[in-house]
């Protein structure tokens, strides 16, 4: 086959504008709880204060370092593809893949010790305890809970990408995939960078 | 003769990314610091501007936006000024009413 001068018909830009659609629009999924999260702190600011001493700043701050590192791993396992170093790159997609666990695990925890101590939707506790520090909780729940399901489907969409690495179908000339799952990664570590904050340090 | 769209410019070092990483790890231990001051209200708008900085660290280099085109640059802005607007204008009201 004699091709002298040929159109790649792949767009690599184009390629990863859908997902950058999908991004702002999870943008403007969190924004509007962030939205929720600035009008009660901003009514219930004490509440807020008192129900904030509940968070565990040091799990709050190792969670932060465990997504940023994931993060890392995940640039650098594109990068690796690129390279067409692919056992590089398939150890770096596991790595980002086990920190997400991590996280998870640690979320769980923390679940755990809030439900325990009777700060979780509708209980009596909390009831008692008034308006501010029942919103403070609710969106607390509902804002880590959707983020965490983000962070799951994370995992799963890198796990299949570590598939396809591991048979070849993503390579140093075709990794767009990769590329995609990990803007969709980088964007829940985002969403973190501004939870941990605006849950775990208002002291 | 007709060009592919070109991959990338050039690759970039992995070094560059670690920098970026320790970077992120610092200004997470400065936020918490700025938070232990227990500044008031200005705590939390330093935790912001801290926040705002590393996603905008994530955003440039993680997810590649530097090396991307202008035109996806300019469209990141679309929804970020959108919630902007949207998170300012309710506080005009909540302010004020």
């Amino acid at each position: 086959m004699i091709e002298t001068a040929h159109n790649d018909p792949r767009d690599y830009t184009g390629a990863k504008l859908g997902m950058w659609f999908f991004l702002f629009t999870e943008i403007l999924l969190f924004g509007g709880m962030f939205l929720l999260y600035a009008v009660y702190r901003e009514k219930f600011t004490g509440d807020f204060h008192a129900a904030g001493m509940e968070m565990n700043i040091g799990l709050g701050a190792v969670n932060t370092l465990i997504l940023l590192t994931s993060s890392l791993t995940m640039v650098l396992a594109i990068s690796a593809i690129k390279r067409n170093e692919r056992n590089r790159s398939l150890m770096l997609q596991a790595a980002t893949i086990v920190l997400g666990a991590v996280f998870l695990v640690n979320k769980y925890f923390e679940w755990a010790g809030h439900i325990r101590r009777g700060f979780y939707p509708d209980s009596a506790e909390l009831l008692a305890m008034g308006h501010g520090k029942v919103l403070f909780f609710g969106l607390y729940y509902v804002m880590t809970g959707i983020h965490g399901i983000h962070v799951l489907i994370g995992i799963s969409v890198i796990g299949f990408m570590l598939a396809l690495t591991a048979r070849g179908s993503i390579s140093g000339g075709d990794y767009i995939k990769l590329e995609n799952a990990g803007l969709f990664w980088h964007l829940v570590d985002v969403i973190w960078i501004y939870l941990f904050p605006l849950f775990y340090l208002i002291l | 003769m007709e060009h592919n769209e070109p991959k990338e410019p050039s690759p970039v070092p992995d070094r560059t990314f670690i920098y970026v990483w320790i970077a992120l790890l610092c200004l997470t231990g400065l936020t918490i610091k700025a938070a232990q001051l227990r500044m008031g209200a200005w705590s939390m708008v330093a935790n912001i501007a801290i926040a705002s900085t590393k996603a905008s660290l994530v955003f440039w280099f993680f997810m590649h936006l530097k090396y991307e085109k202008m035109v996806l640059k300019l469209l990141l802005l679309a929804p970020i000024i959108t919630i902007t607007i949207i998170i300012g204008m309710t506080f005009f009201d909540i302010w004020y009413r």
